[in-house]
């Protein structure tokens, strides 16, 4: 299907492709600037390319082929079909200082996403509504994901950044008068919910313009827990980086891990051994319900019900306790699998632990829906609260739940299937409105289909053999041919001392995360280190539409809708 | 009705001496170490841009009004209230029941306009 | 009151004139009364917590005092001594350091009229229910004077919440109580009392359907007068920071707390004493009345309780639509239908 999209899109634009590409499985046109909104508009128009997932920078000034390029700026375009469920890589190339068009028009999710590329490599989009920095800090100096931006040059800044600027506030004030004709007027007020607000859990800020207790302007600010991931991950060997996947979005660290890992073993062309890959399934079930469990009780207790909190806690505690730390020895920072398969293996007793856990897990979710479902005032707080239409969500670029809730029943275990998701049986539940309730009772309904599977590959019973794949090339020997053999020593040494050889190269890995789609796209010059390593975090996009969410609603909607769309600030500023 | 007033400016003034003396006691056992970041007004970690003395959400006024005229209307209710029973007593319940009828209709009628004018709405 | 100035005259005799009497039984009486209100507050505040750990499938406090943490309550008022007084620096100080006071103040001030048991009261007034409404209202003073000095935008919101939604409420709840009035022809709470001797079924909350709304609607109304869930708008910790009192600390904040536990009590002894027949048992006569009173009243503060922690909070259009558009017709309904009641029935009691 892919092959034919590239093809299609040959014979409409001829020449003007310069290249196409296909490495991994992952299709790649490489066309010019100009030409890009041509090629990105056919696409979105008539290849059904309504999702545009993200936005690469790489900056190939020290890539191998390319160190005298004068184009040395790559910008990757991550475009996706759901309803033809194909997908595409546009890549353009720019020399250092040149613009390239900005597709924010075209795509609402191409706002941030080219902000970011903008603020970390100093690539200029041309007729973007609002070039600012986006993760660093507004008086940072220089682009912290260039090449020769030394890794450990820091900069000390702490001014805060108007959001809302003056000139605008009056605007709006005068606007609020005049649609309230003969009543008083009243003055605006800006207010900053957050960074450190009890509704943002975790550091997010937005500054919201208030007329009474409704949310004329709502802008927001993000970057507060930047920790510099992917600049990390350029320092580290492949291996390296996973614990650092741990602390993307820590709720769920296993799907980091797994997602992370199934990445790199796509640029390896690596096979994982299929006892590794059944646990992989579990215990990504397993933070799936782990990350509902959290966003759906944060989220109750945004909107005043904080019994449920603790019926869903506890079995957040209970599998915690219970299964994640007798696997992997902590809670949070799993560190659980390997490239080419697992740290560890399971435990004994592995089974009945998850299966205690999965009951109570079904009695919490009987409580908590006894409690909220049909209660009135949870209704009348949720219904219709941030509603979405599944176009709208497209084009902000939702993924995961919050674009289910809208009835689009996309989900990458459906539709590009890893790690043998096709051969379980489960359902992938939608909402119908979009809004804060469809949202809450689509991650209670998807806690149950991931029970189901848990229970189907601990119903076949997991696979004997290895966890970790016999690869030389990238899996660790075992401990006796370390101690016991010259080869094991060495190769043990040039795995730790040098990191993995993976081959040169580039690959989008994904699958389903707590959230939505994430991915990690990687780019191997062939070393031990990862060239470049970008993260797609699921709320990042969805983050982005929160201004536009709120506005024209109340502060309490705003929290509603808040904890709903489930914000890791971990993942979302990395 | 002075005999009745004692007790209450006793309370008042018991309220008054022990919350003094709970203040005392913690000015006296808390410690007192002022600083500039300290006694910022808090703002989710932002430095206020604004103040708030400022013509504030015209809503509010609107409940003080509407408050203001049920609450009257509340208090003369109540010396009737009192009333009622001997006047059933009576047997001139239905003249005191109409003639409270009529004083409720009246303000039921500005009820309705006002809830038909949006008055009741917050938004 | 009564069972004071006698006491004092059995113990003095002659030696203290009448003003003399009522001075010093006005004064032990107050000072019960900020005893017992010092304590219900320690005692709600354990017994929340316990209350909230039993619903939330947890303990709550199981440390302080051996017992179930039966002394956290003393350790958190330690504690809070021992705090630092902050006063922004762009607050209005005045206002901002008074603001607790007339909270408190007014919270122990309405406990003057609650009629424990028969002569235990502080101040046995005529117009006694009326009186508790009347100072009761001072707290919205307070609040709108600790939100509006704290020059906060949070307490600023919170402050404004509170003033409307303490307003709003208090029409409701004092028209709920307008039936109770008609039939007893008395604002005296003690008559009040009085008046639903013999069983439960005298009762006024049992005397007619209306009556029987009008208990509900009361029960309600004072939810959101104290401004606890479902109706904590004012100090919604997720929306507001906390509200009104999100630049206190240390004492002044501790005595808005206090002042929440015992305006809590003091709802619950109202609707007691108004609806619940007060001190009379439920069959039979007289008998333990402080006991009783106090048992129907913490039984109502456990519901409370029990709704705070089960509902999630309501938005405040949807607080000022519940008042405005359900209540508030709602309670003059009922103050007719009791009237109507009253005539057609022909009784008056």
């Amino acid at each position: 299907m892919s092959q034919k999209l590239v093809d299609r899109l040959r014979a409409e634009f001829g020449e003007r492709i310069l290249e196409t590409g296909s490495q991994h499985g992952d299709e790649s046109v490489v066309v010019a600037p100009a030409d890009l909104p041509d090629v990105a508009a056919h696409l979105k128009g008539r290849e059904a390319c309504e999702l545009l997932l993200d936005v690469v920078g790489v900056d190939r000034s020290e890539l191998p082929g390319h160190r005298d390029d004068p184009e040395r700026f790559e910008v990757v375009y991550n475009l996706r079909s759901l309803s033809r469920n194909h997908r595409l890589l546009v890549k353009v190339r720019a020399p250092e200082g040149r613009d390239v068009p900005s597709l924010a028009g075209l795509y609402r999710s191409a706002d941030w996403a080219e902000r970011e590329v903008y603020d970390l490599y100093g690539v200029r989009f041309r007729g973007h509504p609002d070039l600012r920095r986006i993760l660093c800090h507004h008086e940072f100096e220089g682009h912290a994901l260039r090449k020769d931006y030394p890794i450990e040059r820091g900069q000390f800044l702490s001014a805060p950044e108007k959001l809302i600027q003056d000139h605008e506030i009056e605007r709006a004030a005068h606007r609020a008068d005049d649609s309230r004709g003969a009543v008083l007027p009243s003055d605006l007020l800006t207010v900053n919910i957050g960074p450190s607000h009890p509704a943002t859990h975790g550091a997010l800020r937005a500054e919201v313009l208030l007329d009474g207790e409704t949310i004329v302007e709502a802008r927001t600010e993000i970057g507060y827990l930047h920790r510099c991931f992917e600049k990390e991950a350029e320092d580290h060997t492949w291996a390296q980086v996973m614990p650092y996947t741990d602390r993307l979005n820590y709720v769920s660290a296993m799907l980091n891990n797994c997602v992370y890992c199934a990445a790199v073993e796509k640029l390896l062309d690596a096979e994982i051994p299929p006892r590794a890959r059944v646990v992989r399934v579990i215990v990504s079930e397993l933070s799936r319900i782990i990350d509902h469990l959290v966003c759906v009780c944060a989220n109750l207790v945004d909107l005043g019900a904080l019994t449920n909190y603790w019926y869903f806690y506890n079995v957040r505690e209970g599998l915690y306790y219970d299964v994640i730390e007798p696997l992997c020895g902590s809670r949070l920072t799993t560190n659980f699998t390997r490239i080419g398969g697992l740290g560890y293996d399971v435990f004994e007793g592995f089974e009945t632990a998850i299966e205690r856990n999965l009951v109570k897990l079904e009695t919490a979710i009987g409580e908590v829906t006894g409690l909220v479902a049909r209660n009135r005032i949870f209704l009348d707080r949720t219904v219709g609260v941030g509603a979405m239409t599944p176009e709208q969500a497209l084009d902000w670029g939702f993924t995961g739940p919050c674009l289910r809730a809208t009835g689009l029943a996309y989900d990458v275990r459906k539709h590009a299937p890893y790690d043998g998701y096709e051969t379980y049986d489960f359902d992938v539940p939608v909402g119908t409105a979009g809004d804060t309730r469809d949202r809450i009772m689509v991650r209670i309904e998807e806690m149950r289909q991931s029970a189901r599977i848990i229970r189907q590959a601990l119903g076949r019973g997991l696979p004997a053999g290895p966890i970790l794949a016999d690869d030389p090339r990238f899996a660790l020997p075992p401990k006796e041919k370390v101690y016991g053999s010259i080869e094991g020593v060495m190769n043990q040494f040039k795995l730790i001392m040098e990191g993995a050889r993976v081959p040169a190269g580039e690959a989008y890995g994904f699958g389903e995360g707590g959230n939505g789609e994430l991915g990690f796209y990687c780019v191997s010059d062939g070393g031990g280190r990862p060239y470049r390593v970008k993260v797609r975090p699921p709320c990042f996009p969805i983050f982005s539409a929160f201004g536009e969410m709120v506005k024209g609603l109340m502060i309490p909607d705003a929290v509603a809708i808040l904890g709903s769309i489930n914000i890791i600030a971990g993942e979302l500023d990395r | 009705m002075s005999a009745q007033a004692i007790p209450i400016l006793m309370v008042v003034g018991t309220a008054a001496l022990l919350s003094l003396l709970f203040l005392g006691l913690s000015g006296w056992l808390g410690p007192y170490r002022p600083n500039s970041l300290k006694s910022t007004t808090y703002e989710c970690g932002v430095p206020a841009r604004s103040t708030v003395q400022i013509r504030f959400f015209v809503r509010f006024f609107l409940v003080a009004l509407l408050f203001l005229l049920f609450d009257l209307e509340t208090v003369f209710l109540y010396p009737w209230a009192i009333l009622f029973r001997s006047m059933v007593a009576e047997g001139r319940a239905a003249f005191a029941l109409g003639e409270m009828g009529a004083f409720v209709a009246v303000l039921v009628v500005g009820f309705v306009y006002v809830w038909k004018k949006g008055g009741l709405e917050w938004q | 009151m009564q069972v004071m100035t006698d006491l004092f005259a059995r113990i003095f005799g002659d030696g203290l004139s009448s003003l003399g009497l009522l001075v010093a039984g006005g004064l032990t009486m107050a000072l019960i009364m900020a005893l017992v209100m010092a304590s219900c507050a320690i005692v709600f505040t354990w017994a929340e917590r316990k209350v909230a750990g039993f619903i939330q499938s947890r303990y709550g406090p199981m440390r302080v005092g051996r017992w179930h943490g039966v002394l956290q309550p003393v350790a958190d008022m330690v504690k809070i001594l021992g705090k630092e007084d902050i006063v922004p620096r762009d607050a209005d100080k005045p206002l901002f350091m008074l603001a607790p006071f007339v909270i408190f103040v007014g919270s122990l001030m309405a406990w003057a009229a609650i009629p424990f048991a028969p002569g235990f009261i502080a101040a046995d007034l005529d117009l006694g229910l009326f009186y508790i409404f009347a100072v009761s209202s001072a707290a919205t003073i307070g609040i709108l004077m600790a939100g509006w000095a704290s020059n906060n935008k949070w307490s600023l919101y919170g402050a404004a919440r509170g003033a409307a939604q303490a307003v709003s409420y208090e029409i409701p709840l004092a028209l709920a109580c307008i039936p109770v009035v008609m039939i007893t022809g008395s604002l005296n709470m003690n008559d009040i009392v009085i008046a639903q001797q013999g069983g439960i079924w005298r009762w006024h909350f049992l005397h007619d359907p209306f009556l029987f709304v009008a208990f509900l609607l009361y029960f309600v109304a004072s939810i959101a007068e104290v401004n606890r869930g479902p109706f904590d708008l004012p100090e919604t910790e997720s929306e507001l920071v906390a509200g009104y009192h999100t630049e206190y600390t240390g004492m002044r904040f501790a005595f808005f707390f206090l002042a929440e536990y015992a305006n809590l009590f003091l709802v619950s002894c109202v609707a007691t004493a108004v609806f619940l027949g007060g001190w009379q048992p439920l069959f039979g006569p007289v008998f333990l009345p402080g006991l009783v009173f106090v048992i129907k009243a913490v039984l109502l503060v456990l519901l409370q309780m029990w709704l705070r922690w089960t509902l999630p909070r309501l938005r405040v259009d949807q607080l000022m639509h519940v008042c405005w558009k359900v209540m508030v017709p709602l309670a003059l309904v009922c103050v007719l239908g009791a009237g109507i009641w009253m005539l057609a029935t022909g009784q008056a009691g």
